[in-house]
């Protein structure tokens, strides 16, 4: 009796096992950032990423993710501030249009939680990077989400006179939400 | 009835005209500025100032209600006494309507307003960049329409002191008083 009642548990507990999860969800996704000035915060997003991700919700640990952001593509909700960020003291997307992150060991750190330490590459400066995450199956999909902290000299982001930290604060907040489907077959 | 304010009063209504003088040319300034942090370091000393003349305005209400300013001069015309009277109405109503606007104009902007960087306001209206420019077009309408009201209460102040020659001003500034 207790067997039987322990098969279908197992099945409940991970219904997509073995199935592997790549096909990044644009319109379900989303990469923004919490930044403060003078002690503001203000929130922004990348409307443009593209990310080759494979993740099995059975063994999370051997997922593997690259992302790749439009820094153009930013919306930090003036038109004014959007042209200044592209410039060069700050992201100087004429030269670097795009960030890369490219996902290196997941351990998991609880249920459903995990955490990643990746590379990222902004500027052509590459620091290694430890973000925390969720995974959660969610009608049909799986969200990848989750937050951490990224010091924006440490990428030379906002430089010059904006390097005064007074007005706009070093530690800026980033946020991801990835909708990723299963792999079609 | 005294025939003077109060010293809260005048006290008062002398922060809150200095606060004016400062946030109204700072605000004509600033908006111009190409973006820099000096640009958002003066947006926000203009947001604080903002903050605190509405915070000082409610208390100058509420003490102007529990406290009846002396009486305008009985040789005065009566249309110039009800051209006071609305003039000050409207003051007060600018005094805590233009702050409000700028509140609403900045959430609606997507940008918290955050006194002297520590004491966060509600956004009473969330991020809408159409109604953030409608805002900034009601936020600048008022400050013209307070530019002209306070010409007209200067002025009028002026004439009473010079011309007149009554205590109009003086009721409002102690040391003309003490001189006369």
């Amino acid at each position: 009796m207790k067997r039987l009642l322990i098969v279908p548990l197992l099945f409940a507990a991970s219904p997509a096992a073995g199935a592997e999860y790549t096909v990044l969800l644009p319109q379900q996704s989303s990469i923004s950032f919490v930044s403060k000035q003078m002690n503001v915060p203000v929130e922004g997003s990348f409307r443009k990423f593209t990310a080759q991700i494979s993740v099995d919700p059975a063994k999370p640990e051997t997922g593997k993710a690259r992302i790749e952001i439009d820094l153009a593509s930013i919306d930090t909700g003036s038109a004014e501030a959007d042209e200044e960020v592209a410039g060069k003291t700050w992201f100087d997307t004429k030269n670097n249009p795009i960030a890369s992150y490219t996902s290196g060991s997941i351990v998991s750190t609880g249920k459903q939680q995990y955490e990643v330490t990746g590379k990222m590459t902004i500027k052509g400066k590459t620091l290694d990077i430890k973000t925390p995450f969720t995974l959660k199956p969610a009608g049909g999909v799986l969200l990848i989400e989750g937050a951490f902290p990224l010091r924006r000299l440490d990428f030379n982001i906002g430089s010059g006179i904006w390097a005064d930290t007074s007005v706009v604060a070093d530690e800026v907040q980033i946020k991801f939400s990835l909708a990723v489907a299963p792999a079609k077959k | 009835m005294a025939d003077h304010y109060t010293r809260t009063a005048v006290t008062l209504h002398w922060i809150i005209a200095l606060l004016i003088f400062t946030a109204f040319p700072l605000g004509v300034y600033m908006h111009d500025l190409p973006l820099s942090p000096d640009k958002l370091r003066l947006y926000s000393y203009h947001k604080w100032i903002g903050v605190t003349i509405f915070l000082l305005a409610l208390l100058r209400i509420s003490w102007r209600s529990t406290h009846r300013p002396p009486p305008l001069p009985a040789a005065m015309p009566s249309w110039e006494k009800f051209a006071a009277h609305a003039v000050h109405s409207l003051l007060y109503v600018l005094i805590l309507a233009i702050p409000l606007s700028g509140w609403l104009m900045s959430s609606a902007k997507g940008v918290q307003t955050v006194w002297f960087g520590v004491l966060p306001l509600p956004d009473l209206v969330s991020k809408d960049k159409e109604l953030g420019d409608a805002l900034k077009a009601v936020h600048q309408s008022f400050n013209f329409l307070l530019l002209g009201l306070v010409i007209a209460h200067v002025g009028g102040a002026l004439k009473h002191h010079f011309i007149e020659h009554d205590d109009i001003l003086a009721r409002m500034l102690p040391f003309l008083r003490n001189k006369s």
